[in-house]
């Protein structure tokens, strides 16, 4: 087929689904109103930690209107969304680990019903010694919170060294060495969890749900139920916001399905946004340690990353997530050698996993902040020392993670040249001052969280005489404009205009799987199921068509609707017509398109966790005022420019940078996910402080400062027409620029997320008592790492395998954790 | 979604009739004015009334008048409706300040005068769903026997959290109470104690029927507010001054009035004692201050640490003392509070 | 004990039975079945159930259904005009001011309210006018400007 320019990818547009969006007709899960329907309300665990004694339901079972009450026994299977942590019960078995825990679900007629059934359910518990923090978790092997996992209750620990750090410290200049915290935040998605569950009249289960990912919901209802995926349909609603929230299976999308499976009837529940924050899977509370060894010209030598991490109370993502905090250092900035140790423990708090940026957020903001540290001592502008030590396109990592293109130098050009960066500098008055932060992010895990061969992205193409292109595929509309990524896509290769395809998303009846909206995968994997599909479909109709037309193939045009020799368009015909001649030629049309990342370098355990088909890069600059008399931030701007390869929509990109630095930006200033515990003596509760979105505080409109955005466009041959991810990178710079940029305005290092006026006014304090000018976490506590695993750098001539793993190095095969 | 509790909807058209309607249950009885603090309250179960006696279409209680002498304002009168009136603006420009710092645009549009001045006392350990309290064994204040927030404490530590009632009482406001056994006037100070848990002195029968601002000639006032966020929160320190000054620049009168540091909003008499008579100096200003701050304790019951909200108590009188004296610090303002115009 | 009344709903009398303790957002949502109003937290702190009561923006989740006997209400369903989208929605869909969407309703019918007071608000004016309505995906920028962009056509169809 001719090449020609690009039509509709890379201008701004409205999104497909935008007219749905802002008329009130988008249905939300909760929006689904089906005949007959009932009503589930679940009871929650007023205890930490406990084991489950009893549970009467008798009296709830006996009030008229209600239908069904469930207990932990009416579904004993575990689940979970990794396969090495199957450690949650859609209802709680034998123990309870959190306030908020599920214990029984009550079905009714109404809401309200379901609602005061609760109260008549008694439980009877036997407390169980609580485990409020990681201090706690390590220094407490007994009670276990979960009786799996590495150790007591450390529920995965992990070492793994790159190239010889004691040797890169030798060669170094100077060695930082500095400890970060990062509290536990998280999503806070407008929309609470809603689902709806029903039986087909052939007698199938369909469960609607506000889902992400909604092939794994598929795979736990199936587990937990015992039933055949195939009587087992899964629709993802579009979501009111989920940021990674809603990328588990949760127990009451389980537990509606059982539901409807013994009442016959429709089952909906919406979570109350009290129980989402129970839900959590947000970002987890991380302590870290960085040393760092540098050269004087800034050169990074070798660099030790030690985290530990507070997981809450059940696996959740965690592994992924441990490995998280170590996998991505290397990927911005050149390292010769590189250990990280990590290590997650268990609590009795709601349990943590994925938010925005997922587990790379908090190590990027040591790392970030201790780079400014550097560039101090070493008397480098922290610009000019990233750019040095920027890393090469197409470097294979001391970790073995492949990068293809990497902007970030443009990157931190622009926001430098943007913001004045060279005139405000350590050069605006006292009180104010800028920060400058980099970072990189996934375009989509390079594998899947089940270890398996298949596709991570699939398309389907219809096309028929009517000139109407359908593309099938499972992604999930969280809100980031997936949809729109697939019909552009389609509708690019095919020449066509974006109102003559439609989609079906989210369906696992109906669209091929796509794993989930998660780590940025969704536009560069179905994007490129989608080119494959379309291509395919083009080659298809082309034959019959250039036939007919009597050219040469490779000389049709597929633009505007029409297809016609690149010589002479006015003897083509419209794309409908080019249909009903190929239609006649081969008989129905339809078309394929799958998308599998290419196999990481990584052959290391553990080394699943990083790899990606490309990275995007982030650099933002923040200008800040600081009231030294109260410690209050104003933020004056915010410079960002992100590396996405390509902008397939402009608008919708524009909108996921903004709204990452909005996010990040909250995540900086005040969201906290924070945790009271009252005496021992008198309670020893462990509550969530303010489990209400008045009290979790978030950006309101009057909070959000202008940001001025550019993005660097230079298409990454791995990514749809060039694209790369947008929707988690921008978030990561925001913390440590707004650190960085607080440093430059009054000399007071906050060495903690959130930061706060408090903060900083203590920092002021220690500075004007002849302290160190600093706010954060005092020390690392000794964590019982295990065994590093060795594995020589690239440049070392390692292969990829660790050295000393002897399960590893018999299998050759790389598998995910 | 969270829902209400069934209950007695009540909806009277007089005064006379509201007030009979509250004679008759008072105790398991609520005043329903905007609802913006009530229902949430009874959707967590923190509030359980049996009846609620709308205001809505009492429109005596609606009406905003201004005399001669004073300004005055119904009871049910909307804060919008005070955030957009002139007088508000000209004459008790603290209120002014307060009100349109109250919650949101669309509570504004809801929530009633009235219904500030007696909002429910706030704390962490109260305003949470029956659930949650049930996981602390509850509180003194709903149907437990502990205080959370300071465990030996004897009373309930909640904190009052209007905004409209310490820039009254800088305005010298009084409130009028009305039952069916008859009326009577407060000034604004007298309506509160400093307890959580009875923090009105307002009887479980009466109204609360209407606010009076005496108008006084050259008088500034002004109402800083100390929150996380511009728009949402509740206090975590509100300081109100008014200040009349002579040809001279001398204070005539001048009173300060703290919100959200106890039970109860707080006068600061010494403010008026050390004022008059004086020129507004940083020095003056500076020893107001202090004074405010000994009398500010707040507690750990709300965000911010109570340390720093203590400590911006200084900051805020400052702040306060010398916009009126005519400093010019409107950057302050909205930095301080993204108040914007 | 369920008694009649009367909403006024987008132009339509809508006569429903309802008990007290129903909320505007659960009359509309569950009986009207105009699910189109959102909600976020049934407290007052979210804005996304914002509707207008008159000319006032309110939320349906801290106002008695009852209390809204025989008044007219405005929800999101009520903004197109006909098959045509309203200026703001229209605005909202092209820059790019709703991503989720979700609390899209809350936030066209609060702007709706500001554009009919003040055809011409400043920046300043649409931050305020737009605090009590949290947006968790879009970071408020390109709502800000979708707003002022329908104001500018709103402003044309007048002339």
């Amino acid at each position: 087929m001719s090449q020609r320019p690009l039509h509709i990818i890379g201008k701004a547009r409205r999104r497909v689904d935008g007219r749905a969006k802002v008329s009130g007709e988008t249905r939300f899960a909760d929006d689904l109103i089906l005949p007959r329907m009932l009503f589930c309300r679940l009871l929650r665990s007023p205890l930490p930690h406990a084991r489950i004694v009893s549970i009467d339901v008798s009296r709830a079972q006996a009030l008229p209107g209600v239908h069904l009450v469930l207990t932990g026994a009416d579904l004993p299977t575990t689940f979970g969304i990794l396969p090495v942590s199957q450690d949650e019960h859609a209802l709680c078995l034998d123990k309870v680990r959190f306030v908020g825990d599920p214990v029984a679900a009550v079905i009714a007629q109404t809401e309200l019903l379901a609602e005061e059934a609760l109260a008549l359910i008694n439980v009877k518990y036997e407390p169980l010694t609580t485990i409020a923090s990681p201090e706690e978790a390590l220094a407490q092997s007994e009670p276990r919170i979960h009786d799996y996992g590495d150790s007591g209750n450390i529920h995965k620990s992990v070492a793994m060294s790159f190239g010889s750090v004691e040797q890169g410290f030798a060669e170094a200049d100077h060695i930082f060495d500095d400890t970060f915290s990062y509290a536990g935040n998280t999503h806070l998605p407008l929309e609470t969890h809603a689902a709806v569950a029903a039986l087909d009249p052939d007698g199938k289960l369909t469960i609607w749900s506000s889902t992400q990912t909604p092939h794994y919901v598929h795979r736990s209802i199936a587990k937990v139920l015992a039933l055949p995926p195939s009587r087992v349909r899964v629709i993802a609603t579009p979501q009111g916001g989920g940021f990674g929230g809603k990328t588990d299976p949760f127990n009451h999308e389980i537990v509606i399905c059982k539901a409807a499976l013994v009442t016959g009837r429709p089952v909906k529940i919406c979570l109350s946004r009290e129980e989402v924050f129970y839900c959590h899977r947000g970002r987890h509370p991380v302590l870290m340690r960085l040393r760092c060894g540098v050269k004087q010209d800034g050169t990074l030598t070798a660099l030790h990353l030690q985290t530990l991490l507070d997981g809450g109370a059940y696996g959740s993502y965690g592994v992924a997530s441990t490995f998280y905090t170590g996998a991505l250092q290397t990927v911005t900035y050149h390292l010769p050698s590189y250990r990280f140790e990590g290590c997650r423990v268990f609590t009795n708090k709601p349990p943590c996993g994925p938010k925005r940026g997922h587990g790379t957020v908090q190590p990027r903001f040591g790392q970030e902040v201790q780079l400014d540290k550097i560039a101090v001592a070493l008397g480098l502008d922290p610009a000019e020392l990233r750019l040095r030590i920027v890393e090469k396109p197409g470097a294979l990592t001391a970790n073995f993670l492949k990068i293809r293109t990497i902007g970030l130098a443009e990157c931190i050009r622009s926001v430098v040249r943007r913001s004045g960066w060279a005139d405000k500098h350590r050069k605006l008055p006292y009180g104010r001052g800028v920060g400058i932060a980099c970072s990189s992010y996934l375009s989509g895990a390079g594998m899947p969280i089940y270890y398996n061969d298949m596709a991570h992205s699939g398309v389907q193409l219809k096309l028929d005489r009517s000139g109407l292109v359908t593309a099938f595929c499972g992604a999930a509309e969280v809100g980031q404009g997936s949809d729109d990524v697939l019909c552009a896509s389609v509708a690019e290769v095919l020449g066509v205009e974006i109102a003559d395809v439609k989609v079906v998303t989210g369906d696992t009846d109906l669209s091929p799987v796509d794993l989930g909206s998660y780590s940025s995968r969704v536009t560069l994997m179905m994007g490129n199921a989608a080119i494959q599909a379309a291509e395919r479909a083009r080659e298809l109709v082309a034959g019959p068509v250039a036939a007919k037309l009597g050219v040469p193939v490779e000389q049709l045009v597929f633009s505007h609707g029409r297809v016609f020799p690149a010589a002479a368009p006015e003897t083509g015909m419209s794309f409908r017509e080019a249909v009903i001649i190929a239609e006649a030629v081969h008989g129905t049309l339809g078309t394929t398109g799958s998308y599998k990342p290419p196999k990481p370098a990584a052959l290391f355990k553990g080394g699943g966790v990083g790899p990606s088909p490309t990275y995007s890069y982030t650099a933002a600059v923040i200008e800040v005022e600081v009231d030294p008399d109260t410690g209050w931030l104003h933020i004056e701007k915010i410079w960002i420019a992100h590396d996405i390869g390509r902008a397939l929509n402009p608008t919708l990109t524009r909108g996921q940078v903004e709204g990452s630095v909005y996010m990040g930006l909250g995540e900086a200033l005040m969201e906290e996910q924070a945790f009271r515990r009252l005496p021992p003596k008198l309670s020893g509760a462990l509550v969530h402080r303010t489990p209400s979105i008045l009290e979790y505080k978030s950006l309101t409109s009057l909070e959000m400062p202008d940001i001025d955005t550019e993005l660097i466009e230079d298409p990454d041959p791995s990514g749809p027409f060039g694209g790369k991810e947008v929707g988690q990178g921008p978030l990561l710079p925001i913390m440590p620029a707004l650190a960085n940029a607080i440093f430059d305005a009054v000399g007071v290092r906050i060495d903690e997320v959130p930061i706060t006026p408090e903060k900083i006014l203590k920092g002021l304090a220690n500075l004007q008592a002849g302290k160190p000018a600093r706010v954060g976490p005092k020390g690392f506590p000794t964590v019982p790492y295990p065994e590093p695993l060795q594995v020589p750098t690239p440049w070392q001539g390692g292969d990829g395998r660790a050295v000393n793993d002897a399960v590893r190095s018999k299998d050759k095969r790389a598998k995910n954790v | 979604m969270l829902r209400l509790p069934n209950f007695t909807l009540l909806q009277p058209q007089t005064l006379s009739e509201a007030l009979a309607l509250l004679a008759v249950d008072p105790h398991n009885t609520a005043i329903l004015a905007g609802g913006t603090d009530l229902l949430p309250n009874m959707k967590r179960r923190q509030q359980t009334p049996r009846r609620l006696i709308s205001l809505r279409h009492v429109s005596e209680l609606h009406k905003l008048a201004v005399s001669d002498a004073e300004i005055r304002i119904g009871g049910a009168v909307r804060l919008r409706a005070i955030e957009d009136a002139p007088i508000i603006a000209e004459e008790a420009l603290a209120l002014r300040q307060a009100v349109s710092q109250i919650a949101t645009v669309h509570i504004r549009g809801t929530a009633t005068l009235g219904g500030n001045l007696c909002l429910d006392t706030r704390c962490d350990y109260y305003n949470q769903s029956e659930p949650w309290r049930q996981a602390i064994g509850y509180c003194k204040k709903k149907d437990g026997d502990i205080c959370w927030v300071a465990t030996s404490s004897p009373r309930c530590l909640a904190v009052s959290s209007t905004d409209a009632a310490p820039a009254l009482m800088a305005l010298d406001a009084k409130v009028q109470l009305r039952s069916v056994r008859g009326d009577r006037e407060l000034s604004l100070s007298d309506l509160y104690h400093n307890d959580g848990i009875h923090y009105l002195t307002k009887r479980p029968d009466e109204l609360l029927t209407q606010v009076r601002i005496p108008r006084r000639p050259g008088l500034r006032s002004a109402y800083w507010k100390l929150r996380r966020r511009g728009a949402f929160d509740f206090p975590l320190l509100g300081v109100a001054v008014a200040v009349q000054l002579d040809e001279e620049g001398l204070v005539r009168d001048a009173r300060l009035a703290l919100g959200a540091v106890s039970s109860q909003p707080i006068l600061v008499e010494e403010a008026g004692k050390r004022l008059i008579g004086q020129e507004l100096t940083n020095d003056q200003i500076d020893e107001v201050a202090d004074a405010a701050y000994s009398l500010a304790k707040p507690m750990d019951h709300a965000d911010m640490s109570l340390s720093y909200r203590k400590g911006m108590v200084r900051s805020l009188v400052r702040s306060a003392l010398r916009e009126v004296r005519g400093d010019d610090i409107a950057a302050d303002r909205q930095r301080l509070m993204r108040m914007l115009g | 004990m369920k008694q009649p009344i009367s909403l006024i709903v987008n132009g339509e009398r809508h006569d429903t039975l309802c008990t007290p303790n129903l909320t505007l957002l659960e009359v509309l949502r569950e009986n009207l079945q105009l699910t189109g109003t959102k909600h976020g937290c049934e407290l007052g702190e979210c804005g996304a159930c914002a509707v207008l009561l008159g000319e006032e923006p309110v939320l349906s989740c801290l106002v008695l259904a009852m209390e809204c006997d025989g008044l007219p209400i405005t929800t999101v369903e009520g903004m197109k005009r006909g098959a045509e989208l309203h200026p703001l929605q229209a605005a909202f869909a092209d820059h790019g001011a709703a991503q989720c969407g979700y609390c899209t309703p809350g936030i066209l019918v609060t702007a709706k309210a500001l554009l009919d007071r003040n055809p011409s608000p400043t920046r300043t004016e649409v931050r305020e006018a737009l605090s009590g309505n949290l947006c968790r995906c879009t970071g408020y920028l390109q709502i800000f400007e979708a707003v002022e962009a329908a104001a500018g056509i709103l402003r044309e169809e007048k002339q």
